[in-house]
């Protein structure tokens, strides 16, 4: 049987960057939100009047409808850290099959690098009482304490060249995207001589810093086959979080995309054998590899070589974050958006250089807050 | 000392107050459930493990063992600057759970210092007039 989408009720159909990513000084996270809104209505072939649902992460969704100036009558703000925009896409559908709405639209923007300030955090939150006085403080730090147990259960040295894998080959597709923050082709020796930020991850383990808006449409299949680019069908999803702080994380080793990979696939009634491409979050280095486990791509403790002689990288049998991933495209804070745009325009055969022939099914995992949450959708074509 | 501590302190909410004044006393105490028996990390008054109001305060025995480290060299916020690089920690208590800290006492940290597993203790850190904070040296 043909791999190609099977469920055909609920399509992406547009999706978009803002209108420059990277580092954009005076831009606020809400100007990228608007651009990426206008770009992704413009790819679908919509109006801005056609949107009746909205969701987004970061602000509330009253903030940003505001904002873009519409009144939505479904209405999501489902924050769960940069996995929410995946989530969204499950909540989107749920929503049209309901009736709530028709045509959803999911926003996201972040100047990451360059907004002028910083919110404050609740010190009544379990996080700021019992790990922030002790500098637990940024996703660095958090993941590289997982890191550091996983290297102990798996051995430091064979971890260590997956991590280093990964990160040479995502820079790899990263210098085939003209949108890619980084421009520069990674050695393995730039990757192991790259400074310490906090051990066991160099600066080449961590994801970009940068400000970025994306956004993507959600629409009834009635109102899909009209517009103008391809469907990408939504097959299967499933979200879940297991722990807010890392400190209360069950298995350091083992997220919480243990559950998600497993149902998003079975109600999509597909295995890993019909995936063509994989969007991971990679936050990290290490993300990639307990992803991959947590997915069942592979089994414990066997991701390091999983990916081993550049497997993942352009050319390799195993397809993973062609856009260059939160470790080279772009990484604004809640990068998840941008997992989804890879997927479709792969699906659609519109990547260029880094175009993978034609894949028709793709799986999109979203890692959100200290490897807390995951949303993973299965997306497919015709 | 206490003066210059300028990284964040912990705001003790009502459910926290008795674990802060003990850590003050260089005391840990730890929330127990019992329905079930099991302490639990970090306290509120209704368990998490099995979602009861049958709760009670414990001493700890101040044991743990390392979890798993990092050690920090980029400073996360500038308050950090003059301690990295530093250690943060996660340590398995002897009671059971887990929590977030700090390992002290072993002088400038790297990797070949710190062993997974390796017997812990805990100690304490006066950083203002109302809050110690327990961090962990080796045994």
């Amino acid at each position: 049987m043909p791999r190609a989408a099977k469920k055909k009720s609920v399509a992406i159909v547009g999706v978009a960057e803002s209108d420059q990513i990277g580092k954009v000084e005076n831009k606020s996270s809400l100007q990228h939100h608007a651009e990426a809104a206008y770009n992704a209505l413009e790819d679908a072939g919509l109006s801005i009047k056609d949107v009746d649902g909205f969701l987004t992460a970061g602000y509330s969704s009253m903030v940003v409808a505001e904002y873009l100036g519409i009144t939505p009558g479904y209405t999501d703000s489902t924050a769960v850290g940069g996995s929410s925009f995946i989530i969204h896409i499950a909540h989107a559908m749920a929503a049209i099959q309901a009736g709530y709405c028709e045509v959803a639209l999911v926003t996201h923007g972040e100047a990451g690098r360059s907004r002028r300030d910083r919110p404050s955090a609740d010190p009544a939150e379990p996080g700021q009482q019992f790990e922030v006085p002790y500098g637990f403080l940024g996703a660095p730090i958090g993941y590289s304490l997982a890191a550091r147990r996983y290297m102990h259960e798996y051995g430091e040295d064979r971890v260590r060249q997956g991590m280093a894998e990964v990160a040479v080959a995502t820079r790899k597709w990263a210098l085939k995207n003209p949108k890619a923050y980084m421009k520069d082709p990674m050695t393995f020796d730039d990757y192991h001589n790259s400074r310490w930020v906090s051990w066991p991850f160099h600066l080449l383990d961590c994801c970009l810093v940068t400000d970025a808006g994306g956004a993507y449409v959600v629409t009834s299949a009635e109102r899909a086959r009209d517009l103008k680019k391809k469907p990408v069908w939504v097959q299967g999803a499933a979200e879940a979080h297991d722990h807010a702080i890392l400190s209360q994380m069950p298995d350091l080793t083992f997220p919480i995309s243990r559950e998600t990979g497993k149902k998003a696939l079975a109600r999509a009634g597909m295995t890993h054998k019909d995936i063509d491409l994989a969007m991971i979050y990679d936050s990290f280095t290490y993300t990639v590899l307990a992803s991959l486990e947590a997915l069942g791509f592979c089994g414990r403790g066997e991701a390091p070589d999983f990916v081993a002689n550049q497997r993942t990288a352009p050319g390799g049998s195993f397809a993973l974050n062609t856009s260059g991933g939160g470790l080279s495209y772009t990484h604004s804070g809640m990068y998840g958006m941008f997992l989804v745009l890879e997927a479709v325009r792969q699906l659609r055969g519109e990547c260029g250089e880094r175009q993978l022939g034609s894949p028709k099914v793709a799986l999109i995992n979203g890692t959100g807050g200290y490897l807390s949450s995951t949303g993973t959708v299965v997306v497919a074509v015709d | 000392m206490t003066q210059q501590y300028n990284k964040p302190l912990p705001h003790p909410q009502g459910e926290s107050d008795v674990y802060w004044q003990k850590a003050k006393q260089h005391e840990l105490w730890l929330r127990r459930c019992d329905e079930c028996g099991k302490a639990y990390f970090y306290p509120r008054d209704i368990s998490p493990c099995c979602f009861s109001k049958r709760t009670s305060w414990m001493k700890a025995s101040g044991r743990a063992r390392l979890h798993t480290f990092a050690i920090a060299h980029r400073a996360p916020t500038p308050e950090f600057a003059a301690d990295v690089p530093y250690v943060p920690a996660i340590v398995d208590l002897e009671e059971g759970p887990r929590m977030a800290t700090n390992i002290v006492g072993i002088g400038e940290p790297t990797p070949e210092k710190l062993r997974i597993g390796m017997p812990l203790v805990v100690t304490f850190e006066d950083v203002s007039d109302t809050i110690a904070l327990p961090k962990f040296r080796p045994a």
